[in-house]
């Protein structure tokens, strides 16, 4: 029998520590839709998606009243379209156009895979798909682009960093009447996840079958309440209590999935373990870092702690599911963490600080507000540096930055709902990494032994 | 199928059985109750068998929800998998 302790802090979580599902997310194949002709191409997209999803948000909502608990989002990914573009040519918007669209008629707020992998070079269509990113969300509202420019393998394709740091600020530009959002959906990775159900960064990778269902469960507020309860307790004892939730946060995860897949007739995939925080009072990755014993978010120690906290959200996770994959980690999006938004405003977060919290956290550079005047071969160099870390680390890595256009360092961006706002943070425009950027060429991977 | 169903709030006369009311309005059988009071914060957890009832799942959890927001209280209706597969390895 079920103990009445067990059965309220389940209820307390939900209630009052924001414990949600954050995302249930289906992959979706486009390979089957490719053809020759691009508008023969879409329309096979629009046929496969709204067949196979018709039932996705539904079946989400059933899913969320019988257990109880919120599932944020319902959303959708599909294989990178530059894949499709290499068979069909022509006008690549055409395919933003078809995938919001069919988003819209499922009823999913994003859909992910506006997408090119070039880590190491430009295949037929991906050059061409990524030219087109600023135009493609500038005309859509619910597509989501990624691209990603190294692996640990492959080394880092400088020719794509170099294009992405215009892209993102084109497409910062093209959507200046709506705060810039356009940058808020592009996600540059090194060593992409093929199976990530979060957006902005998830896309359904060539591995992947034909059609899954991926879970991203979420929960800092849960961690930190339960961290609260352990004052004095030591950093052996924190990792433990970190590990317990993780493992209760996961297995309602895995449930999740599991239930989603049976009802839907789709294969579950894989659990994504991630802490992922909304600008919600309670429900910051920041504040878990503060609860430890750090005074702000960015004083020294705040890489040690989040190290820690990540790691312990892995073990505790892992047990908990039979998959698990996608970007597993805590996610540090500033403008999405109330604990961080604050942190960036008082100054006591930087970007250097930030960067170095990547190296040892789940993703990368996420929701940073630059200023609106940063020249592109800065934003390049910022995706080189984090690329960098994740090639040598063999880690994902991504960047996700928005330049304010128009606006200066210390100004703030309102982005509203999940996305947040940010205060707009300082970088070192005053010295150029141009040269370096103009270079172009590819970073070889690394040496995987003699590590030091 | 089982469900839980919780009741948390300020202690009032009468709640355990409008509670049993409903779930006996929706054919739901009572399988186990434990309740206690601790300062006035009245707690009652109660699993039901869900698998004969008259309606859909989801009308049993408007009504009882529904009733709890009269009274002043949370009552929560849940499959019980959710609390069997956080709590349980």
């Amino acid at each position: 029998m079920l103990n009445t302790k067990d059965i309220l802090e389940t209820i307390r979580m939900i209630d009052d520590e924001n414990l949600d599902i954050r995302t249930i997310t289906m992959g979706i194949s486009l390979m089957s839709c490719a053809d020759g002709d691009i508008d023969t191409s879409c329309r096979k997209i629009y046929d496969k998606i709204t067949r196979k999803a018709e039932k996705l948000v539904v079946t989400g909502e059933e899913i969320e009243r019988t257990y109880g608990i919120p599932i944020i989002n319902k959303r959708i990914s599909v294989t990178p379209v530059s894949m499709l573009l290499a068979s069909s040519g022509g006008e690549p918007v055409k395919y933003a156009e078809v995938l919001d669209r069919a988003a819209k008629s499922v009823g999913v707020n994003f859909i992910g895979g506006y997408s090119a992998l070039v880590q190491k070079g430009f295949a037929e269509g991906d050059e061409a798909l990524i030219r087109s990113i600023p135009e493609a969300l500038s005309h859509t509202e619910r597509v989501c682009s990624s691209v990603n420019i190294g692996s640990t393998k492959a080394g880092i394709n400088m020719d794509a960093v170099g294009l992405m740091g215009q892209v993102i600020l084109d497409s910062a530009i093209q959507t200046q009447h709506e705060n810039c959002m356009g940058a808020a959906k592009i996600v540059v990775f090194c060593n992409a996840p093929e199976d990530n159900p979060f957006m902005a960064g998830a896309f359904h990778g060539p591995g992947e079958p034909d059609c899954v269902i991926n879970v991203g469960v979420s929960g800092p507020g849960a961690v930190r309440s339960a961290l609260h309860k352990c004052p004095y307790g030591n950093l052996t004892e924190v990792a433990d209590v970190i590990k317990k939730t993780a493992f209760k946060i996961t297995r309602m995860g895995q449930l999740v999935g599991n239930a989603a897949s049976e009802k839907l007739g789709v294969p579950f995939g894989i659990v994504d373990l991630s802490l992922a925080p909304t600008p919600a009072v309670g429900d910051s990755v920041a504040h878990i870092i503060e609860e430890m014993g750090i005074e702000v978010c960015g004083a020294h120690g705040t890489t040690a702690a989040l190290a820690l906290l990540n790691d312990a959200v892995k073990k505790g996770g892992v047990m908990a599911s039979s998959h698990v994959g996608g970007l597993s980690g805590a996610f540090i999006p500033v403008s999405e963490d109330a604990g961080m938004i604050e942190a960036a405003r008082s100054g006591d977060l930087s970007i250097e600080k930030l960067e170095a919290m990547t190296a040892v956290c789940s993703v990368g550079l996420d929701m940073i507000v630059i200023p609106g005047d940063t020249p592109a071969s800065t934003i390049s160099a910022i995706i080189a540096d984090e690329a960098a870390i994740g090639m040598v680390n063999s880690k994902t890595t991504a960047v996700r930055v928005i330049p304010a256009i128009g606006r200066v360092a210390g100004e703030e961006l309102e982005f509203g709902g999940l996305f947040g706002s940010g205060p707009i943070m300082k970088l070192h425009t005053d010295r150029s990494s141009e040269r370096f950027i103009e270079r172009g060429g590819r970073i070889p991977a690394p040496m995987q032994s003699l590590k030091n | 199928m089982k469900a839980v169903v919780t009741v948390v709030g300020k202690d009032t006369v009468g709640i355990l059985a409008k509670v049993s009311g409903e779930c006996a309005a929706h054919n739901a059988n009572i399988i186990d109750v434990s309740q206690s009071v601790m300062q006035d914060l009245f707690t009652m957890v109660m699993l039901i068998d869900i698998s004969d009832i008259t309606s859909d799942f989801r009308d049993l959890q408007n009504s009882l929800g529904e009733f709890g927001e009269k009274i002043g209280m949370k009552i929560h209706v849940m499959h019980e998998d959710i609390f069997n597969s956080m709590h349980n390895i």
